[in-house]
């Protein structure tokens, strides 16, 4: 803050305090005739008595001017920071690094920070915590049905929106009970899909490339086949014959790919729904499946404890 | 002038009390809002901020136009219990080119401050179809004529010159030449989604 606008403040805040404090004198000293005598004044009847304000009210006032002031000095006003130095926050910088940096100095220097104190005390309480549990492998931590209770927490806070609070998925947003990856089930992959985020854009639309709405329709008949349903033989054959653009991806034999998270076609588990109607528009519109990336987020230590209680919903021990 | 300036002169002046009771009132403004007009803190833009996108401005009109603001917040206080759920404190730099300010008051539904990359955009669009679809026990309206509408961004052009002639916000010619390019034909759900998929992801 420059000088001249603490000036301002400073100069400004107490002029009103003061001043307050002359209005006050204004009204003790004077007494405005004679206390306790009729005023010389009448409206209607109506007349008003000369008496001075109470003495509670005088004492309360005067009492506020002086808990004003020691506010000033306590907390400080304008470019002055007040005796204690209390900040609500770090909060007049431009970008986090600046943020952290006086965050930092604020630590080192032990400065009354509200939030930074918050933060550390609640820390102190927790960071052990996930700091334990982010030093243990997924099999210690599926042991420890407590560690799987705070993923779990944390997962209906974060992933629920999406996921749904039982993580059986919806619609476009997978279910991550079943065992079915898009992009793998290890742990370290879920880990890294949380962390980093999915970003799956190769499903464009395909009518163009495979020649038109009839061979969309034969395509579709035939990736309805390969999870077993009864479809028409000979719009499947067709269909095969162009399934050699999907399998660029999807494989030969339409099992997926979990390094493209292209899914697997056979397994009946369908994302975007197994109707013809659902699968012709995949085929026809494409589909764009978006993971936020949540590692910035969420940090490190907590994505691991969520990445456990991911795993351990289709791994039982 | 005055005999004598005492209580009873202010008392029986009703213009002149009238004049003390402005000036006493002004001291409140001049002290809390003046020098946030002025001050280095509140008026320099975070480090990298860049300017809203044609399609991103249209979109913060019509989170303006549905009354979003009555029920979502733009501001992240620094709370632990504000953090912890929805990111880093807001910064005042962050808001320098909000004109007007949708920082709100009330959260019937979640702060939006840092919501940008936290969800897809095939969640977002769900969910202002029917928020019930996604999130079972939300209360939130559904806002499906937004599908419908369609921009024709007339007008586009004309906001961001106003933006960078009045509020000095850096938008280039090309950015105002290709504006109306940038949003015709666009849907009001794509705008507000790249509004909503924008906020609070400059700050870095």
């Amino acid at each position: 803050m420059s000088n001249f606008w603490s000036a301002w403040i400073i100069a400004g805040s107490l002029i009103v305090v003061f001043g307050s404090a002359y209005l006050l004198r204004m009204v003790i000293v004077d007494k405005m005739g004679e206390e306790g005598k009729q005023m010389p004044h009448e409206f209607d009847g109506i007349v008003e008595m000369n008496n001075p304000p109470p003495k509670w009210w005088t004492i309360m006032f005067a009492m506020s001017i002086v808990w004003g002031l020691g506010y000033f000095v306590w907390y400080g006003l304008g470019g002055y920071e007040g005796i204690v130095g209390w900040k609500s926050a770090n909060k007049a910088h431009y970008s986090l690094a600046s943020v952290n940096k006086a965050n930092a100095e604020t630590r080192a220097n032990n400065s009354i920070n509200q939030y930074i104190n918050e933060m550390d005390a609640a820390d102190a309480v927790y960071g052990k915590t996930f700091a334990k549990y982010a030093a243990q492998s997924v099999e210690e931590l599926m042991e420890n049905d407590e560690a799987l209770e705070v993923g779990q927490r944390l997962f209906i806070q974060n992933c629920a929106q999406c996921h749904g609070s039982d993580a059986r998925g919806q619609r476009g947003f997978p279910n991550l009970t079943d065992n079915d990856w898009l992009h793998g089930g290890s742990f370290s992959k879920i880990k890294e899909t949380i962390i980093h985020g999915r970003n799956s854009r190769s499903m464009v639309s395909w009518t163009a490339a495979l020649g038109g709405k009839e061979h969309v329709d034969n395509v579709v008949t035939y990736v309805r086949s390969l999870s077993g349903r009864k479809v028409n033989a000979k719009d499947a054959a067709a269909g095969k014959l162009k399934f050699g653009l999907c399998a660029g991806c999807h494989g030969a034999e339409g099992k997926g790919n979990q390094s493209l998270g292209a899914p697997n076609l056979t397994d009946n588990i369908w994302l975007y729904g197994g109707s013809t109607a659902a699968i012709t528009d995949s085929v026809s519109n494409g589909r764009i499946g978006v993971m936020p990336a949540w590692g910035k987020i969420l940090g490190e230590d907590k994505v691991h404890v969520i990445s456990a209680y991911v795993y351990s919903l289709s791994n039982k021990k | 002038m005055f005999k004598k300036f005492n209580h009873e002169l202010v008392e029986k002046n009703a213009g002149l009390l009238g004049v003390f009771t402005i000036l006493a009132i002004s001291f409140g403004t001049l002290v809390e809002i003046t020098p946030n007009l002025f001050l280095e803190e509140t008026n320099r833009p975070i480090d990298g901020m860049t300017p809203m996108t044609a399609l991103q401005f249209e979109g913060r009109d019509i989170y303006i136009r549905e009354g979003c603001v009555q029920c979502h917040s733009q501001m992240i206080r620094p709370f632990r219990h504000e953090t912890e759920r929805y990111g880093h404190y807001s910064l005042a730099g962050e808001s320098v080119w909000n004109h007007p300010f949708l920082w709100g008051s009330k959260r019937t539904g979640p702060d939006l401050a840092r919501v940008g990359g936290r969800y897809s955009d095939a969640w977002h669009e769900a969910h202002l179809m029917d928020p019930r679809d996604v999130v079972e026990e939300s209360n939130m309206p559904a806002f499906p004529w937004l599908a419908e509408n369609t921009l024709d961004g007339e007008l586009t052009a004309k906001k961001l010159s106003i933006f960078k002639n009045t509020f000095d916000v850096p938008y280039t010619d090309a950015d105002i030449a290709g504006a109306k390019e940038a949003v015709a034909g666009k849907t009001e759900l794509q705008a507000l989604i790249a509004y909503l998929q924008s906020l609070g992801t400059n700050l870095k």
